[in-house]
């Protein structure tokens, strides 16, 4: 009987004799601590339960952790050198729970300053992760000692803890910065490594301390490989910043250079990295160190091979030109047994190789896509994304490839890639639109992702009409309706309501499942087939294209604040849906190209920093409010119609850095100007903008600012109303910035004295253009909206525009300059046409529609005809002459 | 590429672990407080870790944006995390001294009964090896050297009644398996 309890005992431990321990035991048996004879044995026993603990993540009151700190002061008096260490170990640990932990201060700097080595170096740590700012100063020639002590724990010890304490009490530190150069020049490795550590960090701040330390330390060989890494980071940091002086710029990158050719691997491969990874690399300078990663490639140790294939990788995305001669080399890693190797050996062959390779390459990725992880397979998806772009005619085979990837085990991440992807393919590639949409709807037959079926079933709504056979995607869209939860259900409604919308023959039917959804069990589901099927019932087109065909068009957490704003008051007046800021379309998915933000296939999985849901006209409405002769003028401006991206009034580098940001509203229009103080021996106060303004305008209101001292970003405003008559609304203003300067001493900032004088500077001009008065509105049927503003007042005329070379160059110059939103991908020309139809929709300041198509011609440059649809003859005339 | 480029500084280990062969943890270190700050974020990433990694000696792997390089011997691993862009060279240097430095301190015998009973000196290598995230040595032999490691075994009357009954069983075992 006792022998199979011992025996189950053994299968649970698993052999560990902590399994079972318990906090409050452990804590009962530290009182033995006190014992007036230490037994060592079983006090370290006990210590390393207590330690154990900690370290599985069990947490110690303070009370407890304080009782037990005490307990352990007490084993001071044993000389047993494990036990010591112990306890050194333990003060360390608790030393952030525990109250009083100064207490061993004495006991600490004792040890510290002893004979017995092993105790010293632990004595150091311990003492400076128990000590403080005032403590510290007491300790501190001790410190500068032991820094400098021939023994190289004691050393490292000191240097560390004191890179440790640089944190909270950096000043301090500072002062030790010749001992740390004296360490730098000891024999061990390690020691001349964290003096270096220490050193760089002391004077960081100080850039041409850190030139001279550099170029000083490129002279000579170091020892430690580690400090030669740390010594190539410091130069690339300095060759990133731009205001390098010229000279150490070449120094360094020979520095950098010469450490391709050192004899451990680990500092070549920092070298290779740091080349790689450097912005003003070029292709030549980048030859050495492909050709290092290359060797790489073929060692027997994954880390290296790792390290090389993925900084090649990395290379591939800037330089595909200079891997290319690596690719035999990594066709010998995409059977790796390390998985992560062979899809970044992969992955990178897609960035560099020929067309013909792909078939050959995606079956190969295919054999292993299932063992490897989700992170990794987001770089296959990626770089499948950018094959897409770049051999169109591929489509089919990666497609396939995607939607095998689709149906495999994966996370939300994973599967929202690849959705992404093909998502793209099918708005850049109108051939690959039915297979894409056929797969997406394969999937969402069994997808547990809510939002991405949600996503989905929206994008099958939108584009589904419009393909040749619109009936096959109901019966997908239909069956999530009787699957699915209420959200994806909700989703399913609204798709399927845009069939009916769009294709006259199927209306009978989707009316009839409409009718069907009435009686479903959600309210949202119900409340929105009632809604579809009444409008669809009254087949009116026009009424379709407001409320079914097209979205809202309102910015929603302004909708939300001016519903909120409106339940407050008590009051008669309906709700006015017009004064609610228009939202400004955001560009389209695939408009995003992956250079911005997290590039492709780095590997990085923390996810880019959310968007703030904050439009730039909400931000800029917080900042109007905050200036309060502004905030009282708001209620008779009404909402911000749209702000304009800011425009720089001044060359980079001058002394002073204006920009202008324009606030339009319905009648009138606030001019920002942000200005930055770029002289540190200058405070300017009441700085304004002197504006010329062209014909009509009045300038109403200026508020300078009063106060912009060096270095900060300030703005002054002007207040404008535009011109009755429109056609004069665009124009140009003449702008000087005027100020008064006062001298001030560079280092406080604070004036000479009082007296100063009055100065100007002069700024561009700034120009308020068509753009600015219009918000973009997306129109999700374009062509609807254009028959239905056919009674609309209309004007056409005809352009040559002669500087334009391409149709491509053309459709996005008048993209830009209208401000409209170009609808159906229209923005896109295909390739090899001579002539294209450019859509476009707006909303004019005032709540005016503007339509506009623009046929384009190819001929000596580009001829355009030009038709304009609005609600206001002089917004159509505005829009004519503003191209004219 | 931006943000690629490593900021100069001494701060490069992220967290060191040993685990045993269920995916438990024998002894963790998180270094840095902005990635899992607490013992169940700890836990679960381990877990993870853990079953990434126990099948494949594929010897380093990318998790939840860390670079993790790792070694295994019986029923332990062993596991050295940095940032993703870290050098991964200098991630195996510490990963091998810690290797190295465990398998001298328990005389080649690397395994998880063997480690618990010396779990204090293991405690004190980890420690030699990095503090709060900087590498301290990367030399096994001066590691070994730090930690004091008990070289006579414990006079017979200082040990205690099962420590005597487990030494005689583990000889018996040892007489019975020859």
């Amino acid at each position: 009987m006792a022998f199979k309890r011992d025996k189950k005992e053994e299968e649970d431990g698993g052999g560990n004799p902590f399994q079972n321990i318990e906090k409050t035991s452990v804590l009962q048996e530290a009182r033995a601590f006190n014992d007036t004879s230490v037994n060592p044995r079983k006090c370290t026993h006990i210590l390393t339960k207590v330690l154990y603990l900690l370290n599985q993540g069990e947490q110690l009151g303070t009370t407890e952790a304080t009782e037990v700190f005490f307990a352990m002061t007490k084993l001071f008096q044993s000389k047993d050198v494990v036990l010591r260490r112990m306890v050194y170990l333990g003060i360390r640990e608790l030393s952030s729970i525990a109250e009083d932990v100064i207490i061993v201060t004495s006991s600490l700097t004792k040890d510290m300053t002893g004979n017995e080595a092993l105790y010293r170096a632990a004595a150091i740590r311990a003492l400076c992760s128990i000590t403080d700012v005032t403590m510290l100063q007491a300790i501190e020639r001790y410190m500068k000692q032991a820094i400098v002590d021939k023994n190289a724990a004691v050393s490292s010890a000191a240097l560390v803890s004191s890179l440790h304490l640089a944190k909270t009490s950096g000043e301090l530190v500072k002062r030790w910065v010749n001992e740390a150069q004296e360490a730098f020049s000891s024999d061990n490795v390690m020691v001349q490594y964290h003096a270096l550590g220490l050193m760089y960090h002391i004077r960081k701040t100080d850039r041409l301390a850190v030139i001279k330390l550099v170029t000083r330390l490129t002279k000579q060989s170091m020892k430690s490989p580690f400090a030669v890494c740390l010594l190539i980071r410091i130069a690339c940091k300095l060759l990133e910043e731009d205001d390098s002086a010229p000279g150490t710029d070449s120094t360094l990158l020979s520095f950098i250079e010469s450490c391709l050719r050192h004899k451990t691997e680990l500092v070549i491969y920092e070298a290779a990295h740091a080349m790689v990874n450097l912005r003003r690399t070029t292709a030549r300078e980048l030859a050495p160190a492909v050709s290092v990663l290359q060797l790489f490639c073929s060692t027997s140790k994954p880390p290296l091979r790792f390290a090389a294939v993925r900084t090649l990788n990395q290379v591939a995305m800037s330089h595909p030109s200079a891997v290319t001669a690596c690719n035999l080399d990594l066709e010998n890693l995409i059977t790796d047994s390390n998985r992560s190797i062979a899809t970044l050996a992969i992955t990178t062959l897609l960035k560099t190789g020929a067309e013909s390779s792909v078939d050959r390459l995606m079956k190969q990725i295919a054999s292993f896509v299932s063992e490897i992880s989700d992170e990794f397979k987001i770089v296959v998806v990626q770089a499948i994304r950018a094959l897409c772009t770049k051999f169109p005619r591929k489509h089919s085979v990666l497609m396939n490839f995607l939607s095998a990837m689709l149906r495999d085990e994966g996370g939300l991440d994973y599967k929202a890639s690849i959705a992404d992807t093909i998502i793209t393919i099918i708005e850049s590639n109108p051939e690959a639109k039915e297979t894409g949409l056929a797969h997406l709807c394969e999937f969402i037959e069994d997808c547990e992702h809510t939002s991405l079926a949600v996503r989905i079933l929206h994008l099958l709504g939108r584009e589904g009409p419009r393909t040749k056979q619109p009936s096959r995607y109901i019966r997908f869209i239909y069956n999530r309706v009787i699957l699915e939860n209420a959200a994806v259900r909700g989703a399913a409604v609204a798709a399927m309501a845009q069939f009916g919308a769009q294709c006259p023959d199927l209306l009978e039917n989707v009316q009839v499942l409409l009718a069907r959804c009435q009686m479903d069990s959600d309210d949202e589901v119900r409340d929105r087939a009632t809604y579809y099927h009444t409008i669809l019932a009254l087949k009116n087109r026009s009424l379709y294209n407001s409320y079914v065909t097209e979205s809202l068009q309102v910015s929603i957490p302004a909708l939300e604040r001016s519903l909120h704003q409106y339940t407050l008051n008590v009051t008669d007046t309906p709700f006015d849906m017009k004064s609610v800021p228009l939202a400004a379309v955001e560009p389209l998915v695939s408009e995003i190209i992956p250079s911005k933000g997290v590039p492709e296939g780095t590997l990085l999985s923390t996810p880019a920093p959310q968007r703030l849901g904050v439009s730039k006209e909400e931000s800029a409405l917080e900042t109007i409010s905050n200036i309060p002769e502004l905030a009282a003028l708001l209620p008779q401006l009404g909402p911000i119609f749209r702000t304009s991206e800011p425009v720089e009034l001044t060359e980079a580098e001058t002394e002073y850095v204006v920009r202008c940001i324009k606030h339009c509203f319905a009648r009138h229009i606030i001019l920002q100007f942000e200005c930055l103080n770029t002289l540190s021996d200058q405070l300017l106060e009441n700085v304004r903008v002197a504006l010329q303004p062209a014909e009509g305008y009045k300038v109403l209101r200026e508020i300078a600012c009063p106060r912009l001292p060096y270095n900060e970003t300030s703005s002054a405003f002007s207040l404008l109303e535009f011109p009755e008559e429109l056609t004069a609304s665009t124009g140009t203003f003449g702008a000087t910035l005027a100020y008064m300067i006062k001298d001030c001493d560079p280092a406080t900032g604070l004036p000479d004295s009082d007296e100063g004088y009055d100065d100007t500077y002069m700024v561009e001009d700034i120009e308020v253009t068509l753009a600015d008065q219009v918000q973009r509105v997306w129109k999700g049927n374009w062509g609807a909206a254009w028959e239905e503003a056919a009674n609309l007042c209309e004007l056409e005329d005809t352009y040559a525009l002669t500087s334009m070379r391409n149709l491509q160059e053309a459709t996005t110059n008048i993209v830009q300059f209208l401000g409209l939103q170009p609808a159906d991908r229209s923005e896109r020309v295909p390739e090899g046409k001579s002539s294209h139809t450019l859509y476009l929709a707006g909303i004019f300041r005032g709540g005016h529609d503007v339509l506009v198509r623009a046929k384009l011609a190819l001929a000596d440059g580009v001829t355009m005809q030009l038709t304009v649809r609005a609600s206001d003859p002089d917004v159509a005339e505005l829009v004519t002459s503003a191209v004219g | 590429m931006e943000g690629s480029l490593l900021e100069p500084t001494l701060y490069v280990v992220k967290g060191m672990a040993i685990l045993d062969n269920d995916g438990h943890r024998v002894l963790a270190k998180y270094y840095d407080k902005n990635i899992f700050p607490t013992a169940k974020e700890q836990k679960a990433f381990e877990k993870n870790l853990f079953n990434k990694t126990h099948r494949a000696s594929a010897e380093i792997i990318m998790l939840d944006g860390l670079t993790c390089v790792y070694r295994s011997n019986v029923d332990l691993f062993f596991y050295v995390m940095g940032s993703s862009h870290e050098n991964e060279l200098i991630l195996m240097t510490a990963l091998n001294c810690l290797y190295d430095s465990v398998s001298a301190i328990l005389r080649k015998n690397v395994e998880k009964r063997a480690l618990f009973e010396n779990l204090d000196i293991v405690m004190l290598a980890m420690d030699e090896i990095c503090d709060g995230g900087i590498i301290m040595e990367a030399d096994f032999n001066a590691v070994v050297q730090r930690v004091a490691l008990r070289t006579d075994d414990i006079p017979l009357g200082e040990q205690t009644v099962a420590q005597v009954l487990q030494s005689a069983k583990e000889q018996l075992k040892w007489s019975l398996l020859k």
